[in-house]
């Protein structure tokens, strides 16, 4: 089912997001095996695990910058440029890959801001190349976002004036200028200094609650998570170790790993 | 041997108009230059195999072999196939074709320093190829690019003095005919090389210039 | 439209003459490099001014109007060279020019630690350079002038303006009498390949040699 209103209900018969059988290694090193994961709309998930468990290659190769080995990744429905075809990789054309990666936003870790151009510009940038909004639309929608996320002042800064949490803050206003309705967040806080992270995160609770988006939310802010996710999975050596609601996965875990995992955090 | 001041003098603008083609040479030069240095380089970076590897053995060819024997190649051996071009733009097909050789390089070392983090930035806000590359990538290499395309200039403008040797009248051909007639090379090479130097030597203080300005951006 | 052997035989005589004009140049422009590349580090400004000049006249320049100068100009005041040498001479103070400037990067590029471990031993600074710092920065220097030397061989192609018979020269005459332009010069560019290519590839493998052994990064001379 297409939609053009992005925050709009989806049919439920059709998961938002789904995953079957994607592997995928990077030399010997087999970072996900034979995934099997359904997210329904405007589901918000938490990912948490060891460095090394998946989480970031499951949400890169969402976003369509990794390829899987194998499997299939469909949005809505659709599959993603990359899936399985009788038994092998194939490519689907480039003009629907982009149709259905429009539907997905992303914020890296490392912010990846645009040093060339302001913070204003970074925001307003893809929606008026990519979506063909005017100026005028564009810098509205620009500077609705930076006030939500609270750098109106610095609209007219250059990336590298700004502190860390500053320019993350800017990266989430930048991705939520197209109007994703699925949004990636890949350890969006690992990255900064410790008095840093509560600005970011306050934002992304406030998403959260305010817009109906799919979230997928790779993380080690556990009581973040608890906070925003209505569903965590535990994941380790590419594998689904756990998966459930906040006060089970977290609260009490079934799994012994994800105990001694929990564990090891919380004597950080 | 008297220097003849009144004769420099009056063979100065003579020289003047030279200078003028030399500019010209140069400019149109370094066009073709960064151009196909582009070109070569997005080719390098693509991973093509084929294609790769015939730019790479395009840059080796043109970065072992003299430029001048290029020039002649060029200048003599085409009109056998029906094409007659002038001298000039021989030359300046020659100095291009070379001179992207080594501009290549420039802009591959460029775009390779560009964090990954902004391919995979643009890849979420779900930019085309093309668009990645005119509104990200590009714009994000003149800080690296500029300071060494103005050395490679400044080479070229003293490396078009080759294309006396083609029938161009640039500085040095119009010095050398102009002696040729006279027999005053004194004079005539004298301020040749006088116009050469301050020229470039002016030339490369405004290219540091440039190098200090970029220096203080990063 | 190939050439004959004989023709390639006269073409190769050429290159003999390339190379020959080359090794000569070389170890010239190399003791001028580090005459004027020393004089640059003097801490006499007289010193670094007259070298300054040196290199600034023959790096604004291009070579071909030095061959000129060599080959016209000197005559009018009695010194009267044959070609070859005057080829020489040219590409000698020409290459000298830019070897200076490798010359003082590279000792500039020394670990300034290097200066004041020497001062720590009561070094004298004439002692310090010789033993410690000039072998270090020659390491580095090495692939930088096997760059130059690959360099030099191309520009001896400018003599053949000025009649020295190096392999230019040589196609140029075959042209000449052959009246094939595009065999003669293919013939040429593939000659000046096939003897600069294997060169360029040992100066990469002396460079990968010397990173992993001593760790240093090489800068690469800016292509003049």
């Amino acid at each position: 089912m297409k939609n053009e209103g992005n925050l709009q209900a989806v049919s439920t018969t059709v998961p938002c997001i789904e995953f079957r059988g994607v592997s995928k290694a990077y030399g010997s090193n087999q970072v996900l095996r034979e995934l099997d994961l359904i997210v329904p709309a405007r589901q918000r998930l938490a990912l948490i695990g060891r460095s090394g468990s998946g989480k970031t290659t499951l949400l890169r190769l969402l976003m369509t910058i990794e390829r899987p080995d194998s499997g299939t990744i469909k949005i809505d429905g659709e599959p993603l440029g990359w899936h399985e075809l009788d038994g092998k990789i194939v490519w689907r054309d480039d003009e629907s890959l982009r149709r259905v990666r429009g539907k997905i936003g992303m914020v890296f870790q490392h912010f990846n801001l645009f040093p060339h151009m302001t913070v204003l510009d970074n925001v307003m940038e893809a929606p008026v190349y990519v979506l063909g909004l005017s100026r005028a639309e564009a810098t509205d929608r620009a500077h609705h976002l930076l006030s939500l996320v609270g750098m109106t002042e610095k609209a007219k800064s250059w990336p590298r004036q700004l502190s860390g949490g500053q320019q993350q803050r800017v990266a989430i206003a930048r991705a939520l200028a197209m109007e994703p309705r699925i949004m990636l967040f890949d350890e969006i806080t690992s990255a900064l200094d410790p008095e840093l992270v509560g600005e970011v995160l306050r934002v992304v609770r406030q998403i959260a609650r305010d817009k109906g988006m799919t979230m997928l939310i790779v993380t080690h802010e556990m009581n973040f998570a608890r906070d925003v996710a209505d569903r965590i999975i535990f994941m380790s050596g590419g594998k689904i170790v756990e998966d459930g609601p906040p006060e089970i996965v977290l609260g009490n875990p079934r799994e012994p790993e994800t105990r001694s995992f929990l564990r090891s955090i919380l004597e950080r | 041997m008297e220097f003849d001041f009144q004769y420099a003098w009056r063979i100065l603008p003579a020289l003047l108009d030279g200078v003028v083609v030399t500019l010209e040479a140069t400019l149109c030069g370094i066009a073709i230059a960064i151009v196909g240095g582009l070109v070569l380089a997005i080719v390098r970076l693509s991973r093509q195999p084929i294609l790769s590897t015939l730019a790479v053995w395009y840059m080796e060819f043109f970065r072992l072999t003299p430029l001048l024997v290029q020039l002649f190649f060029i200048f003599y051996v085409l009109p056998q196939y029906g094409i007659r071009l002038n001298g000039f733009v021989c030359g300046v097909i020659g100095l291009g074709l070379y001179y992207s050789a080594y501009t290549s390089e420039v802009f591959r070392a460029a775009i390779e320093k560009i964090p990954r983090g902004q391919w995979e930035a643009s890849t979420a806000l779900n930019y085309s190829r093309g668009a990645t590359w005119r509104r990200i990538i590009l714009p994000q290499t003149p800080p690296i690019v500029v300071p060494v395309l103005a050395n490679y200039t400044i080479g070229m403008f003293k490396e078009s003095a080759l294309l006396a040797t083609i029938t161009v009248n640039e500085l040095l051909g119009t010095a050398l005919k102009e002696a040729s007639v006279t027999f005053r090379y004194l004079e005539t090479i004298t301020l040749v090389g006088l116009l050469y130097g301050v020229m470039s030597i002016s030339a490369s203080l405004a290219a540091q210039n440039l190098e200090t300005y970029f220096e203080k951006r990063r | 439209m190939l050439l004959s052997w004989p023709q390639w035989e006269f073409l190769l005589r050429g290159m003999m003459v390339t190379l020959g004009v080359a090794l000569l140049a070389f170890p010239m422009a190399l003791l001028v490099a580090f005459f004027a590349g020393l004089s640059l580090l003097s801490r006499l400004w007289v010193v670094r001014m007259i070298a300054t000049t040196y290199i600034e006249i023959f790096r604004g320049t291009s070579a071909l109007v030095q061959i000129f100068f060599v080959f016209f100009v000197l005559p009018l005041f009695d010194i009267e060279l044959p070609p070859i040498v005057a080829g020489v001479l040219a590409l000698g103070m020409n290459f000298g020019a830019y070897g200076a400037h490798i010359v003082r990067s590279t000792i500039q590029s020394v670990d300034r630690g290097q200066w004041e471990v020497a001062s720590a031993l009561n070094m004298p600074r004439a002692l310090a350079m010789r033993r410690i710092i000039l072998p270090q920065a020659i390491i580095v220097m090495i692939p930088l002038f096997g760059n130059e030397f690959i360099r030099i061989l191309k520009a001896t192609a400018l003599l053949s303006v000025v009649t020295v018979p190096e392999l230019t020269f040589s196609g140029k005459i075959l042209v000449g009498h052959t009246g094939l332009p595009g065999a003669v010069y293919s013939a040429v560019l593939i000659i000046y390949f096939a003897t600069s290519f294997p060169l360029a590839m040992s100066v990469r493998w002396l460079e990968a040699r010397i990173q992993s052994r001593f760790g240093v990064v090489s800068t690469h001379a800016r292509e003049g």
